[in-house]
């Protein structure tokens, strides 16, 4: 069977989004550890990429050389990747409920060499959009048409290494390649405005020679419009500046525990009923 | 003093060595004939490619040639990202710069994932000479022996450097490959058909101690084993070209046939060859050994002769080894 790309309307893609939060609520809370609001303000981009029409994919052949391809620098918020690719057919939402379990290869984060499908092995922040350029280089000189999507997160931007690939891919006009920057304004112990001010990631990104959109990130509408409108750049690298909130779909729960961050803590199974009601 | 004078250093003139090409020479054209027999090598480079000769490859095939400019870090994960392509990426700089400055790139980007990445580390060691210690690569084989899934390859000489990079080439998997700067003897003539991944190659048999060596330190070895034939002391000389998977049985038997083991290479005397002999040594078969290294120091500017004589890295410091164990 060859790639294709999934495509389901607006009202399908939000209630894909509330599925797959389901399932992040779901499989954090069953491991007992994660990063489920990291993975929550991530969740229109990733839905969109894989049900919005926009990368070309085979479940049942994760290697397929004509895939688009898409790396989760912030390998930390792999819950949503793990759901969407559950969603998606690449393994069963059963499958995942071993989250972070001895001997699951749903690893605490993504580990290509033992799950087929995960583009990238992340964790350590920084690496993905070099690594994503070179697959990016790599399809271009075998002349396929795959497009590679890079997510990092707003706190991993302090990572000098980033600012590398980003001067890199414009040197080789990559416009097969997409960034989104995931910016829900908070990084492990506070928000990004008090530990190391990037916000102003557009003209940053612009004054790079890229191609750079800041959007509403959790507007499925939004999202899906600008991943139409890079797709239609094809004389350099663009980025989406993707304005989140961290824990999105479920802040009620985090307002009323006093923590907009939340980082790297899964919902205790009360809380998790809580959060799942509003999911509904 | 011809091998100086043309550039390199004056090893292997006791032994009787012909001066040959430096490693780094014998890589750029080995690497440069392989490239229409293998279509899927690509070289990634952080801007020092005529100092680390992926240039001749890259000349010959533009389109298969990357250069993201001074930047290690991306030029690591750049490459892990083309291996994940299908490509064979061959990415390259100082040995210093690539595994010192882009160790974590290579930890999470190459080794974890077990990519088909092959580092390539030029000017590793101190007979760089002139530019100094910061240019130094002298930690790159304990760092590449720490990391899993990676094989680690010293070559001594042009010919057994054109077999190794062949070898990394057909390897699957991630390699390191360590090179010098200097011209330096040639062990093996024209070609070194031996040449495998973790098999070492005895290049001289004696039965009274072992000289287990590899890069540049295989010709101070035969120069030593040269003077302790003079000495009455028949010394078997080890180029061990492959640390990492270490050719136990060589290391076992020398130990059991020479009941003494001199380790000579140029690096720092802790996570080299060195170590990894003695692990072997010591799990085995226990005899004394002895080390010819940098130590645990960095050393300084100056010419590669006056250096590798100023830091021990010469002929007389093996016989001393040698004749120390054997009192």
């Amino acid at each position: 069977m060859a790639v294709s790309a999934k495509k389901l309307g607006l009202d399908e893609l939000k209630d894909k989004a509330k599925a797959i939060r389901r399932h992040i609520i779901d499989i954090t809370t069953e491991a007992a550890s994660g990063h489920p609001s990291s993975s929550l303000s991530a969740t229109e981009v990733v839905t969109a990429l894989f049900f919005g029409g926009f990368m070309k994919l085979d479940p049942k052949n994760p290697t397929a050389k004509e895939r688009d391809r898409f790396v989760l620098s912030k390998g930390h918020a792999v819950p949503v990747l793990y759901a969407a690719m559950a969603e998606a057919g690449f393994f069963s939402v059963k499958d995942i409920m071993s989250l972070r379990k001895l001997g699951s290869v749903y690893e605490g984060h993504p580990n290509m060499a033992r799950l087929p499908g995960i583009e990238a092995s992340t964790g350590s922040l920084g690496q993905g959009l070099s690594f994503g350029l070179g697959q990016a280089l790599g399809v271009r000189m075998d002349k396929i048409d795959s497009h590679v999507y890079v997510m990092t997160g707003d706190g991993e931007m302090g990572e000098g290494q980033v600012w590398e690939a980003i001067a890199a891919a414009e040197k080789y006009k990559t416009s097969n390649l997409t960034l989104i920057i995931d910016q829900n304004g908070y990084q492990q112990t506070g928000s990004t405005k008090e530990v190391l001010d990037l916000t102003a990631f557009g003209p940053k990104v612009e004054a790079f020679g890229w191609h750079v959109q800041t959007i509403n990130g959790n507007d499925m509408g939004e999202v899906v419009k600008a991943l139409e409108a890079a797709r239609k750049i094809t004389d350099r690298p663009t980025c989406i500046v993707s304005q989140t909130k961290k824990g999105f779909g479920i802040l009620p729960v985090l307002e009323k525990e006093k923590d907009l961050n939340y980082h790297g803590k899964p919902l205790s199974k009360k809380l998790a009923e809580e959060a799942l009601a509003l999911l509904s | 003093m011809a091998g100086a004078a043309a550039g390199g250093t004056t090893l292997g003139e006791k032994a009787g060595l012909k001066m040959g090409q430096a490693t780094r020479d014998a890589f750029g054209d080995a690497l440069r004939d392989l490239g229409d027999e293998f279509p899927e090598i690509v070289t990634v480079d952080g801007d020092v490619g005529n100092s680390t000769r992926t240039e001749v490859f890259a000349k010959k095939y533009p389109n298969r040639a990357v250069n993201v400019g001074i930047a290690e870090s991306n030029m690591v994960s750049v490459a892990g990202g083309l291996a994940s392509t299908g490509k064979t990426a061959v990415t390259a700089s100082f040995a210093c710069f690539l595994m010192n400055n882009a160790f974590d790139q290579i930890r999470m980007s190459v080794a974890f994932p077990k990519l088909n990445v092959k580092l390539v580390g030029s000017h590793a060691g101190i007979s760089i000479g002139e530019d100094g210690p910061s240019q130094m690569g002298i930690e790159d084989v304990s760092l590449a022996c720490s990391l899993p899934n990676v094989v680690v390859m010293v070559p001594s000489d042009a010919a057994s450097t054109k077999a190794a990079v062949r070898a990394m080439i057909e390897h699957k998997g991630p390699t390191y490959l360590r090179l010098g700067r200097p011209k330096v003897p040639m062990i093996y003539g024209d070609s070194c058909k031996d040449f495998k991944i973790g098999k070492s190659i005895t290049v001289r048999d004696g039965g009274d101690v072992t000289i287990i060596a590899n890069g540049l330190m295989v010709s101070a070895a035969l120069d030593a084993a040269k003077d302790l034939e003079d000495a009455g002391i028949q010394a078997r000389v080890i180029d061990m070209h492959t640390v990492k998977p270490i050719d136990r049985d060589a290391i076992v038997k020398a130990a059991k046939e020479t009941g003494a083991i001199v380790v000579a290479e140029e690096h720092l005397h802790h996570g080299g060859l060195g170590s990894v002999v003695a692990q072997v040594v010591s799990e085995t078969h226990p005899v004394r050994m002895a080390y010819v290294d940098v130590g645990d120091c960095y050393a300084e500017s100056g010419d590669p002769d006056g250096l590798l004589q100023k830091y021990g890295l010469t002929a007389e410091n093996i016989v001393k080894a040698v004749k120390s164990l054997k009192k």
